[in-house]
């Protein structure tokens, strides 16, 4: 148990030591990184799943459900994923077929084997899948597990989330996987900028709003429920407020004003900047919308604010009150206020959730003559070191972490258009997840 | 999930080949670049000729467009993919096309700048409406690159607009407050807040009163023009003055 707490642990070791090496090597924009300091990480084999029944429906399930699961282990960032090429002919489908010894010398030498089988029959389909420690021929069964449901592409996609997850919780210190979280975010698709919803690999993408306006910076709650957002109505900018409980817009108090970029706490308050007194500052209130207060009181303009999401007693905003826009802490009731960015553009900060870390779009150079561009960046709260994750790729900016705090998803304008990316916390492993209209603004689910 | 698959089909393909032609690299090439959209993103291009008229007179609208199977100009409707059309606007217009099409939504605009009709015959300043002198005598407030303050040479045109306001007390304003391109899209509504407040802030110390005035922000949501470059961006950081009656 502790050397698996202690697998997990080593991720954000990773990325503390790539911070304090940085500080030696400031005056360089590229920053050797990866996830693999000082790690070795697990090589796992993912086997394809076989067929169980005669169903003709299981060609096209399996190929689902094999893209699927061998996609999220990838994405976990934790493993070395053996190539399929390398794997053996001769493919277990239950555990009396495992030949150890094939997948564990070499080409594939994996100490880790995924595998199982899929079969339909009638209109549900039975999915069979274990994990195996090939080092360990005594009891080499890590976890085995079944899974039911109706036989369509859907619900084996979300089979093969639920295994990955499984596996990325045993082999990856105890943190939850991601493969069954949502993105929330902006798209234009329609003609008008509308909230739209997908799953956390760009799959199943949806319209959620309607409402032919401008709606824009989604921001999920903690625990799923709801989804608040602001829009351009008549009077002004109001925060909008999804309920995931009724799937439908619910009534929320409108303040007056411009009311802008929401942003949960991990107990459920809300954040957001308004200009119901005058000048744009940070307000917050309760997930009802009661009790509103104001935590800055300036010229700002302030906006963006995002909580610590471990924690809930400090807030990170951006404010123009000395120009340029410029990242700030503060306690969660206004007090303490410090400014963390020193020079350039500095814009969406995101808090991660362990605490630890912020990241955020920064030009850092900006001004006449001046090479800036808009780039991703990570900085250690604490120290204040930081680490540029995005180079020479167009304009980078709303990043935000995922539940696990090992990926971050952005937006980025390097295809020319505005579309969603993920990727690791040091910049690699880069993904794009949109491709039609422009999309903004992605905010990831909390678990 | 498809684009994972089709990454992961060309890298094999590039071992195969690598393999059966014999050669001795020892790096694998580099993965190919992501996989383009499965439609493209349509284009479109807006202009106006000649883009400042007087009132009265016409100006020609020339529009193209590539992958888009909808077409329209608000205030004139669908229109063919590329085309041109003659226009008169009675007052300074902002043209907006939308194309959609399988790759999405493109947009473009032309702004007309109407001046005010060439020396009349008579004075027909009485049989003008308050509208038409709203547009004919109040102008827009322009500002530098992330500030929010009235610079000093904005200041004749807003006590312009104060003095007309003052001489017209009936009339109701909005200040939108737009900014460029450039920068978070929350920033600049922001930012946009703070200008239109700004110039309410000048109206009101220079002695209209403050209920006769609403601001909005549209940041970067809503453009004057589109293109990337210093003079369209200085039309776009501005605080536009609605009439409301």
């Amino acid at each position: 148990m502790s050397n698996a707490f202690q697998l997990g642990r080593r991720f954000i070791w990773a990325v503390a030591l790539l911070l304090a090496s940085a500080t030696t090597v400031s005056a360089q924009d590229w920053i050797r990184t990866g996830t693999g300091l000082g790690v070795e990480k697990v090589r796992l084999a993912a086997a394809d799943f076989k067929s169980s029944t005669q169903d003709p429906k299981n060609v096209d399930l399996l190929k689902t459900f094999n893209d699927t699961l061998t996609n999220d282990l990838d994405n976990a960032g934790i493993f070395d994923l053996v190539s399929k090429s390398f794997h053996p002919l001769q493919v277990p489908g239950q555990p009396s077929e495992v030949n150890s010894a094939a997948w564990n010398s070499p080409p594939p030498n994996a100490s880790m084997l995924a595998f199982g089988n899929l079969g339909a029959a009638a209109d549900k389909v039975t999915v069979q899948g274990w994990l195996y420690d090939l080092k360990n021929q005594a009891s080499p069964q890590v976890l085995g597990k079944q899974y039911s449901d109706s036989a369509t592409a859907d619900a084996v996609r979300m089979i093969a989330h639920k295994f990955a997850d499984e596996i990325i919780f045993r082999l990856g210190g105890g943190i939850n996987g991601i493969a069954e979280s949502k993105i929330y975010f902006v798209s234009d698709r329609s003609g008008h900028k509308e909230i739209w919803m997908m799953d956390y690999d760009g799959a199943n993408q949806a319209q959620l709003t309607h409402l032919g306006s401008i709606s824009l910076s989604p921001r999920i709650s903690p625990d799923g429920s709801r989804l608040a957002f602001s829009s351009a109505t008549k009077s002004g900018w109001e925060i909008l407020m999804y309920s995931f409980d009724l799937n439908r817009m619910v009534a929320f108090p409108r303040f007056g004003g411009m009311n802008l970029s929401p942003s949960w706490s991990p107990d459920g308050k809300i954040a957001f900047s308004s200009s119901r007194n005058g000048y744009p500052n940070i307000f917050a209130i309760d997930g009802s919308g009661g009790n509103a207060r104001r935590l800055t009181n300036d010229q700002g303009p302030d906006v963006s604010p995002t909580w610590n999401r471990k924690t809930g007693s400090q807030i990170a905003f951006v404010s123009g009150r000395t120009g340029l826009p410029q990242i700030y802490t503060m306690e969660a009731d206004g007090t303490n206020v410090q400014r963390i960015t020193d020079q350039g553009y500095a814009v969406s900060p995101n808090w991660s959730p362990n605490g630890q870390f912020l990241t955020f779009s920064w030009m850092r150079k900006y001004g006449p003559g001046e090479p800036g561009a808009n780039d991703l960046y990570l900085m250690d709260v604490a120290s204040k070191q930081w680490v540029q994750l995005t180079h020479d790729a167009g304009r980078n900016d709303f990043p935000c972490w995922s539940p696990d705090g090992r990926h971050i998803i952005f937006q980025s304008h390097r295809t020319g258009t505005d579309q969603i990316f993920t990727m690791l916390a040091d910049g690699t492993n880069v993904k794009q997840l949109t491709f039609k209209g422009n999309n903004t603004q992605a905010n990831w689910s909390w678990k | 999930m498809k684009h994972q698959m089709r990454t992961w089909s060309l890298l094999v393909f590039a071992l195969g080949t690598m393999m059966f032609l014999g050669a001795c690299a020892k790096k694998l090439p580099p993965p190919p670049p992501p996989a383009a959209p499965t439609a493209q993103a349509p284009t479109a291009s807006l202009a106006a000729n000649p883009n400042t008229i007087n009132a009265g007179e016409s100006t020609t609208l020339t529009w193209q467009t590539t992958g888009a199977s909808d077409v329209s100009i608000d205030g004139i409707g669908p229109v063919d993919g590329s085309g041109s059309r003659q226009v008169s606007p009675a007052t300074s217009t902002t043209y907006h096309l939308i194309a959609k099409g399988a790759g999405g939504t493109q947009d473009a605009t032309a702004r007309v700048t109407v001046s005010a009709a060439p020396p009349p015959e008579q004075p027909a300043a009485e049989n003008l409406t308050e509208q038409e002198l709203f547009a004919k005598n109040v102008k827009d407030i322009y500002f530098a690159y992330d500030k929010s303050d009235i610079a000093p040479d904005q200041q004749s045109a807003l006590q312009g607009d104060a003095q007309f306001l003052q001489q017209h007390a009936s009339i109701h304003i909005t200040v939108e407050g737009y900014c460029d391109e450039r920068g978070s899209t929350e920033y600049n509504l922001a930012l946009g807040t703070s200008r239109a407040d700004a110039v309410k802030n000048g109206l009101v110390q220079a002695g209209v009163a403050g209920d006769r005035i609403k601001t909005y922000s549209y940041g970067k949501e809503k453009p004057f023009c589109t293109q990337s470059n210093e003079s369209c961006w200085q039309q776009n950081r501005r605080g536009h003055m609605v009439y409301e009656k």
